[in-house]
């Protein structure tokens, strides 16, 4: 029981730029599931890509079953008993189970003749112990994304598989769906085969698991005993930081209401959410990845649809807005993939300002240029942005400066209220205190400002107020001399014990 | 979860509709036989029948190929420029070399240049259309740098008798587009170059990351591609007993909608030779009904363009609930 059956000793991962992974170190035992936890960016995915074979490890070892190795690729990873289930799963929707369970590893004669039927009763063999109610024939794309996970971990009985590593695994099923992989899960587990668990879920993990392993900046932050632990310690583990940036909050010069949400509800999503914001306000939203931070907002802004609530505009109630709407009555939401959703990043500053208000920069549908480089020119500077010209592709800028010419291109339709989702992820630290520096002066004109953060410490020091999400509902607000990183950690943890007790 | 069971002949009906759904063109081409058998007496008649079995071949063999790099996700634009290079190697080559040694030689040029396309395309990173579009040019204008200008004659009429081999009113020229459909069809249905295929036209990261050797699988397909159109070509030139620099030329266009007529889609993963029979049958019964009825040869073009637009709206509404966005 005690002997790992896969140590991973000193592991270093390194990214332009950025140290992924950080000496870590963590074993698996056969028998067990054991956690992986920490925030986005904390090194899980490359650690369990590093094990899959996906990436090559700059330093550090990997020990299976008592022997060093080396894991070649993916395909090598699964011959030797590593399997790793994506959290986009890799399968192709237009062959079947059977063809997808042996992706790439088919059985097939000398000439590369499929051997169809033996495919077939390999496969139904893996489908039919894992309990699936489907045969080996169908095709992939028609099934349920529940069913389509269960043909990935038919590959661990097919490869027989040693370690099974789930990423996200529980992140579109069903609740009932959920317990049947939770029944399966403890199947492997009761045959012997370790399993990685990696999940934002808290309830889930203290559901199912072993041990955890709490990864922070790439660092192995400590391994403990499921039952020895609570949500609170692994949630001050994950998140406690230091300190380490200064920061300017807005003068508290608070006008009339801008926004109120009232009952505000998404089925799954988050739910009876109610709070407002007024003119001159930094408003903060802290909360957990997961938590429903970002699709509360974007339900504000029209690009999801709320069930159920009201939304209040300066005061009057609104018909739940397109995101067309939300920009004309003055809303700005800047989201968290500025390279998805914010920038085209082949244009260069100048025309990706003047993006969404392409008729204000034209006339009779002729861009105007030179009034598209005067509001360049006013925001390159107001904001402090170094390029070399209005015409510098974005694809060349730092992520400090790409997210100003976001900034840049929300302001110059001049909004009441502007929503900033994970405002400085991924930047230097040095544009990081600039964007901080912003968003007090934004406030200080006037504006509403809603700043959306997994970093404790920015959303502390930005905001006036702060409101804490917990699995889609606001648990807590705090103000003034409230506002502490103990107050956040207990509110997000202790309403997820309630939950999960 | 349990599968209710349906009775046999009732499973087997089910299973019949699911095939025309998804080889939906054969549908098609049957109403077209009808409404030609009705409108023109000759339509319906063995020799007519014949001729349009060696007339679709042409497009037909080309139209294997560009299947295969289709379902890869990819297209093949220069196989009207690799067959016209074929035809004048098989033919120019003849008076040095004998027939047969020609023949293998006008083989290996398309063998040769589908490697280069497929080599390209898997190393460079650049799309296919982009490559082969290229070499759609280049390899024309080597066409005519080699035939001078000029077509060329073929001098050792043994050669020209080949295409007139007949089993029953089957010309051997149709048969061999047939017996190649079908080993296609094997080997994308019951090998492991086949499900490579799909897998890789369907989802390239998962293919890649079950460790499928992508690169190699395409070079292999465009490889076959090239050498389908030096098979044509081949043919073509059999038939007609010369080599024109200018043969094939837009034949590539014609082949591509074949495949798309048949119910393969350019995005790849899917797709299958039934599909491409049904499209190119159905694409030749089109141009011999409409020259049956005299139909002038825009008239041709503008109802073969209309039911290329039809059979494209009918597979989105029959296989997608036309509710994509």
């Amino acid at each position: 029981m005690n002997a790992a059956i896969l140590k991973v000793k000193g592991i270093t991962k390194v990214f332009p730029g950025v140290k992924a992974l950080d000496n870590v170190s963590f074993d698996i035992r056969p028998g067990e599931v054991h956690a992986l936890v920490g925030e986005n960016g904390a090194g899980k995915s490359t650690l369990m890509k590093v094990l899959a074979g996906l990436h090559k490890p700059d330093g550090g070892e990997i020990i299976y079953q008592g022997e060093p190795i080396q894991v070649a690729g993916p395909l090598d990873a699964r011959q030797k008993g590593i399997l790793l289930i994506h959290q986009e799963l890799s399968l192709s929707p237009e062959l079947s189970v059977a063809e997808n369970i042996y992706l790439g590893a088919w059985p097939t004669n000398r000439f590369g003749v499929l051997k169809k039927r033996e495919l077939r009763r390999d496969a139904s063999r893996a489908l039919e112990a894992l309990g699936c109610g489907f045969g080996p024939d169908v095709r992939v794309g028609t099934l349920s994304v529940a069913m389509q996970q269960m043909v990935e971990i038919a590959r661990a009985e097919a490869f027989s598989a040693n370690v099974v590593i789930f990423d996200e695994p529980t992140a579109s099923l069903t609740d009932n769906e959920k317990d049947q992989l939770f029944q399966t899960i403890r199947g492997l587990k009761a045959r012997g085969v370790g399993i990685v668990y990696i999940s934002h879920k808290m309830d889930e993990i203290f559901d199912i698991t072993d041990r955890i392993t709490v990864l922070r900046d790439g660092q192995v932050q400590g391994t403990v005993e499921t039952q020895d632990t609570g949500l609170n310690q692994v949630t001050r583990m994950m998140i406690g930081r230091t300190l380490d940036a200064y920061f300017v909050k807005a003068k508290e010069m608070f006008g009339a209401k801008v926004l109120s949400v009232d009952g505000l509800s998404k089925n799954g999503q988050f739910s009876d959410v109610s709070f407002s914001v007024r003119e001159g306000e930094v408003l903060g939203l802290y909360g957990l990845v997961g938590a429903g931070r970002s699709e509360l907002v974007e339900a504000i802004f029209g690009v999801r649809r709320a069930d159920a609530g009201t939304i209040f505009w300066k005061g009057a109630p609104i018909e739940l807005p397109t995101p067309r709407q939300a920009i004309d009555m003055g809303m700005a939401l800047v989201p968290e993939s500025r390279k998805e959703q914010g920038l085209v990043l082949m244009m260069g500053g100048r025309e990706n300002t003047s993006l969404p208000h392409l008729k204000q920069f034209s006339e009779m549908a002729v861009m105007s240029r030179s009034k598209e480089l005067a509001t360049y020119e006013k925001y390159q500077s107001a904001l402090a942005i170094k390029t070399t010209g209005p015409d510098q592709a974005m694809s060349q800028l730092s992520g400090g400066n790409q997210q100003k010419f976001v900034l840049a291109k929300w302001l110059c339709a001049e909004p009441k209220l502007i929503i900033l989702d994970e405002p400085t992820r991924g930047i230097d630290v040095g544009s990081k205190s600039a964007i901080h520096e912003l968003i007090a002066e934004l406030a200080e004109k006037g504006l509403a400002v809603i700043v959306i953060s997994s970093e404790m410490p920015e959303v502390l020091g930005v905001s006036h107020r702060v409101l804490t999400m917990s699995e889609g509902a606001v648990v807590a607000e705090f103000k003034g001399d409230d506002m502490t990183e103990e107050n956040l950690i207990d509110a997000v943890s202790h309403h997820r014990g309630s939950d999960a007790a | 979860m349990s599968h209710t069971m349906d009775s046999r002949p009732n499973r087997a009906l089910s299973a019949a509709l699911s095939w025309l759904l998804r080889n939906h063109i054969w549908v098609f081409l049957a109403l077209t036989v009808v409404v030609f058998s009705v409108a023109s007496p000759y339509f319906l008649t063995v020799h007519n029948i014949g001729n349009i079995l060696t007339q679709g071949a042409f497009i037909g063999i080309l139209a294997i190929g560009m299947t295969m790099v289709m379902i890869d996700g990819e297209i093949d634009l220069s196989v009207g420029a690799i067959l016209a290079l074929a035809s004048a190697l098989a033919i120019g080559l003849q008076d040095h070399m004998g027939v047969w040694p020609a023949i293998c030689l006008g083989l290996l040029s398309g063998a040769a240049l589908g490697f280069v396309n497929g080599t390209l395309v898997a190393l460079s990173g650049m799309h296919s259309f982009v490559v082969t579009l290229g070499a759609l040019i280049g390899i024309r204008g080597l066409v005519f740098v080699y035939t001078g200008e000029n077509a060329l004659m073929v001098q050792d009429f043994s050669y020209t008798e080949i295409p007139e081999i007949y089993i029953g009113p089957i010309s051997i020229t149709a048969i061999i587009f047939f017996a190649m459909a079908l080993f296609f069809q094997w080997v994308l249905s019951s090998t492991r170059h086949g499900r490579e295929t799909y897998a890789v036209g369907d989802n390239i990261e998962a293919a890649h990351g079950a460790g499928i050797n992508v690169k190699r699988h395409k070079i292999i397909n465009f490889t076959i591609c090239g050498t389908l159109a030096a098979v044509c070509g081949i043919l073509l030139s059999m038939r007609l007993g010369t080599a024109e620099p200018n043969a094939g030329k837009v034949w590539e266009l014609w082949t591509i909608i074949a495949v798309v007529l048949g119910g393969i889609r350019l995005q790849g993963g899917f797709g299958s030779m039934w599909m491409t029979i049904g499209g190119v049958l159905t694409l030749a019964v089109l141009r011999n009904g409409l020259r049956l009825l005299n139909t002038p040869n825009y008239v041709e073009l503008m109802v073969m363009g209309a039911v290329l637009v039809l059979a494209l709206v009918l597979d989105k509404l029959l296989n997608h609930g036309g509710d994509e966005r």
